[in-house]
């Protein structure tokens, strides 16, 4: 029933159309090429795994005196110890453990609520949206570190309050890159077409909609892991997040607070300062060469 | 060459298949004026027409002027904000249960940007597999064999399941969108400019295809479109859209051998079909903005760029009226056949040169009156 | 016509303003409902318990929430922000004499931060890819990874401690006369922490701004040919570098907030920020919402004027 000429040209350009890639193989392509992102990628990577195998790695019980009060490093505690004498090397791993655990589930939990609020504003528009956005407005209006000193003022401070605390306060962002999002999907002819194949709302919005807004979101997600990992070390250098004994990279570094500390034993804040920079650091470079990779046409910035 | 079947050139009655009564659709937008309150925008502002079964209704005219909007209230993606959309002598937005999923179904659209018209994320096998599916058109173990039919269909090979849409070009993806309307066995496409982002080889292809899978299927197109060739190619009847008002409607041939409104001579003088009796030089047409939809001028809305403006175009708006070929029909918009403008002025001057032997009457200075007799015309009707 | 509309937008920017203030506000008296009974704190510390429960009564204590709340907010606006559990002072007073240390840490990081940021990020965009550009941007990296608290030790370790040049910690020298010169050495640390922690973000928003600019400015010289075309070029790219820079100082002014807390904590500067955090770590509720009160309203103006200083720059920019 074709004109077979017709055929034949399409074909051509068939032919020489490059072999399928889905999206997230192309987005991956790009970022192998980015060797910045690459090398922060291996760096966090490592990172986590230490953090993973801190029980198996550490050489000591991280809160068990084990030693001489804030003795220097040596070839017994490598890192010296603390002023109660508990290894620092043992109690860093450890940290590192709960400042991850912490980046990874603030991370989840206002990704979770940023996408749900950014969807349904975006997706049911009028009042809905409306209501949604001038209440991000009133959150983000309230200076953020206040507002997570706030909570933590009124709630006991702990690790899971600060995750709980940080994940409620960090989700503004991502509902408004959602909801904009949305609202320019909603208007292109791929997502009416699901409209006039019949497809219901749900099916639009998870299964067309979601997919096309998962790469920003990704984007976004590691500047908020970033984030989340510098304020918890914040509010435990503040002593509003994660208690002793339990050591986190903001709380180690509190104890320098004392001039005397801070002067004489270097071993017991330096360490855990500069993990905290190298781990930020390469999020922020996995950052960088994801929103490259994500959009090729954009700069680098 | 033409697609135009010769069923539908006969006086055969075809069974209505949508049918737009007095249809408006306003939307309110930021007044550019008013320190509060709204404008309101009337993009389709009182159109009655009648959709037949099988048949191509073209829809032309520039663009803003509610062609699209239209075509969206005729397949129910929009509502309207008075009048009614009757499918199948059923108002569309008053069916439920099975009614209204099959009217769901059998009223498609492919869109202007094939570029946009198809998720980026998704291999071409879960873009037409999804409705199928949803809907249970097709059993699964069927589905390979009826993607495979659809491709086909559309004339690309079976294995483009596997890509995503990024590998293919413009063409190629309006293919993709036509396979995806057709999946759900359709009663009407609305094109909406389906070809104007081709390139012109390619234009033609999906022009061909469109016909032939028309002429398979049987299916009815309403095909939208701010140029008249790819329209006067694939039209069994034309329709001319300005200001959210149809000005004129008429069999395609019809339409371009005695165009009666002023605004369709210079539609078709500005277009790249020639003319015999219509100036080429479009700027000597068309002078003046198009007004607004927002502030439409009182009387008929084409009068401030209309050489023909009469006192009583500035004050009443015309309707549709028949140019009383078929005067046994009644209605003139209730005839397939019949050809109706909305310009009692040149109604009036072209009976009055039919009564004298006259050649056909042009509103625009400049245009040669060398046009084939009128009734020549008629008869090979 | 224009000016018409620039004075509805703003207008209607003011009056969409009002119920996110009002929503600020009833956050705040919602969240003090979490710690305690913001009517009573209003009242002060001092007052006989018959004399509160009379005042209660008074004040409709035994009212529905938001009934408490109006009661409340007018109390606000008429200035009464509650009495301090601790110092027994009333809060709005206590704000008003930190205030002064902390808006000039605040203001000097802000404008030193500019100061280096908008000439780095101009460099950096003009000569994108060349050595300088990777230096600044992996400074802008770094600036925004390290914890602002760290840096503060490193250069207290380093300033205070190794090499004796700056006071560590406070405003003035004890016993000192309080001279401008001692106040100044007491600042140069505080500030210079602040502005590396600001000049990041601000060098990557302006970066990207500029190099918006210049691939703008890159078509429009393609199109345009003769004379005065460098002049319309030096006129919108200032016109866009302006609103850039706005964009940054808004954005900053919450961050300030934030950082005032942490870096006047560290150094023992007496402003609002150290005020705030030892009323957090006393539970001192009257204190920690009207500073956050405080904190809310001022940044809410700063994005309704960088709103309306947009508008008033850029004649393209849409007034949706």
């Amino acid at each position: 029933m074709m004109d077979p000429q017709v055929k034949t040209i399409d074909q051509a350009e068939y032919e020489s159309a490059p072999v399928g890639e889905s999206y997230l193989a192309s987005v991956w392509r790009r970022f192998k090429r980015h060797k910045l992102g690459m090398v922060s990628l291996g760096l966090f990577l490592l990172l986590l795994v230490l953090a993973i195998l801190a029980p198996v790695l550490s050489p000591y019980d991280p809160n068990a005196i084990v030693g001489g009060f804030g003795q220097p490093p040596s070839r017994d505690f490598l890192l010296g110890t603390d002023l109660s004498g508990r290894d620092v090397l043992s109690r860093l791993l450890h940290a590192s453990r709960i400042s991850l655990v912490a980046g990874v589930l603030v991370t989840l939990l206002s990704t979770t609520v940023g996408v749900s609020l950014g969807l349904i504003s975006g997706f049911f528009g009028s009042w809905v949206d409306s209501v949604i956005m001038r209440f991000t407005d009133m959150v983000m209006s309230f200076p953020y570190m206040l507002l997570v000193l706030m909570f933590a003022a009124i709630f006991e401070p702990g690790l899971w309050s600060i995750i709980l605390i940080l994940g409620l306060v960090n989700w503004p962002g991502v509902a408004r890159l959602v909801r904009g999002n949305v609202l320019s999907l909603r208007e292109t002819p791929f997502i009416k077409r699901t409209q006039v194949q019949g497809l219901p709302g749900r099916q639009i919005l998870f299964g067309e909609i979601l997919p096309n807004t998962i790469a920003p979101i990704l984007v976004h997600a590691t500047s908020v892991m970033a984030f989340a990992i510098l304020d918890e070390a914040a509010l435990s250098f503040l002593a509003m997040g994660v208690q002793p004994p339990t050591a986190s990279l903001g709380n180690m570094l509190g104890d320098a607070k004392s001039l005397t500390i801070l002067t004489d034993k270097p071993w017991l804040w330096l360490p855990s300062g500069l993990v905290i920079v190298i781990l930020v650091m390469a999020i922020n470079f996995i950052g960088d060469a994801l929103r490259d990779a994500v959009d090729p046409t954009s700069s680098r910035s | 060459m033409s697609c135009k079947r010769k069923a539908l050139r006969s006086d055969q009655v075809l069974p209505q298949l949508i049918k737009l009564e007095d249809l408006k659709r306003y939307y309110a937008s930021r007044s550019e004026e008013k320190w509060f309150g709204q404008d309101i925008v009337r993009a389709v502002d009182g159109v009655d027409l009648t959709l037949y079964e099988g048949e191509t209704l073209g829809l032309v005219g520039e663009s803003g002027c509610g062609k699209s909007t239209l075509g969206k209230l005729a397949i129910g993606l929009d509502q309207p904000t008075s009048g009614q959309v009757l499918y199948r002598m059923q108002n569309l937005h008053g069916l439920s249960g099975e009614a209204k999923h099959r009217a769901r179904l059998d009223l498609q659209m492919i869109f202007q940007d094939p570029y946009s018209s198809l998720n980026p994320r998704k291999r071409i096998y879960d873009i037409l597999s999804t409705p199928l599916l949803y809907h249970g058109l097709v059993e699964k173990h069927q589905l390979d064999q009826e993607l495979k039919r659809l491709l086909d269909l559309v004339g690309l090979p079976a294995n483009s399941v596997r890509r995503y849409p990024h590998e293919f070009s413009g063409g190629q993806l309006q293919r993709l969108g036509l396979a995806a309307a057709l999946s759900l066995k359709p009663k009407l496409i609305v094109c909406d400019e389906p070809v104007s982002a081709l390139d012109v080889s390619i234009q033609a292809q999906i022009l061909n295809l469109l016909c032939s899978l028309q002429e398979e299927l049987g299916f009815a197109y309403l095909f939208i479109a701010h140029g008249l060739a790819a329209v006067k190619y694939i039209s069994d009847r034309i329709a001319v859209m300005y200001l959210g008002r149809i000005v004129e409607i008429a069999p395609a041939d019809e339409l371009f051998a005695r165009p009666l409104h002023p605004y369709t001579q210079a539609l078709i003088a500005a277009s790249p079909i020639p003319h015999p009796d219509l100036p080429t030089d479009e700027s000597k047409l068309l002078t003046g903005e198009v007004p607004s939809n927002i502030h439409p001028p009182q009387g008929c809305p084409f009068h401030p760029r209309c050489p023909l403006a009469q006192d009583s175009c500035r004050e009443t708006r015309p309707e549709l009226e028949s140019d009383g070929s078929y005067p046994q029909f009644g209605d003139c918009r209730s005839y397939r056949k019949s050809h109706c403008v909305a310009c009692p002025v040149m109604l009036t001057k072209w009976h009055k040169a039919r009564q004298e032997g006259r050649p056909m009457p042009y509103a625009f200075p400049g245009a040669k009156r060398t046009a084939p007799d009128y009734l020549e015309e008629r008869d090979e009707n | 016509m224009r000016t018409k509309g620039i004075l509805r937008y703003i207008l209607k920017r003011l009056l969409i303003a009002i119920p996110v203030l009002l929503g600020i506000t009833f956050l705040d008296f919602l969240i003090m409902n979490l710690a305690g009974n913001p009517l009573a704190m209003l009242m002060g510390p001092r007052v006989s318990q018959g004399a509160v429960e009379a005042r209660a009564l008074e004040l409709g204590l035994d009212q529905p929430l938001l009934i408490r709340y109006g009661v409340w907010l007018g109390q606000v606006l008429q200035g009464n922000l509650g009495y301090s559990i601790k110092s027994f002072e009333p809060v709005a007073g206590m704000i008003r004499q930190q205030l002064g240390p902390t808006l000039m840490l605040m203001g000097s990081s802000l404008v030193l931060s500019l100061l280096i940021a908008i000439p780095a990020g101009i460099y950096s965009a003009v000569k994108q890819y060349s050595v300088g550009d990777y230096i600044i941007v992996g400074f802008s990296f770094l600036s925004i990874s390290v914890p602002s608290f760290f840096l503060a030790l490193v250069f207290i370790y380093l300033f205070s401690s190794q090499l004796g040049w700056l006071p560590s910690s406070g405003m003035y020298t004890l016993g000192s006369d309080r001279a401008w010169a001692d106040v100044a050495k007491h600042m140069i640390m505080p500030v210079l922490v602040m502005t590396a922690s600001l000049v990041g973000n601000n060098i990557r928003y302006i970066r990207s701004g500029m190099l918006e600019i210049l691939q703008a400015n890159y078509l429009r010289t393609a199109k345009a040919k003769g004379i005065g075309q460098t002049k319309v070029i030096g006129k919108h790219a200032f016109r866009n570098a302006l609103i850039t820079i706005v964009t940054v100082i808004g954005m900053q002014i919450p961050m300030l907030f934030g950082g005032s807390i942490i870096i006047e904590q560290v150094f023992a500067w007496p402003g609002l920020g150290l005020m705030t955090m030892s009323a957090i770590l006393a539970r001192d509720y009257p204190v920690i919402m009207g500073t956050a009160l405080l904190a809310a309203v001022v940044v809410q103006l700063a994005n309704l004027v960088t709103d309306i200083v947009y508008v008033l720059i850029d004649p393209t920019i849409s007034l949706e």
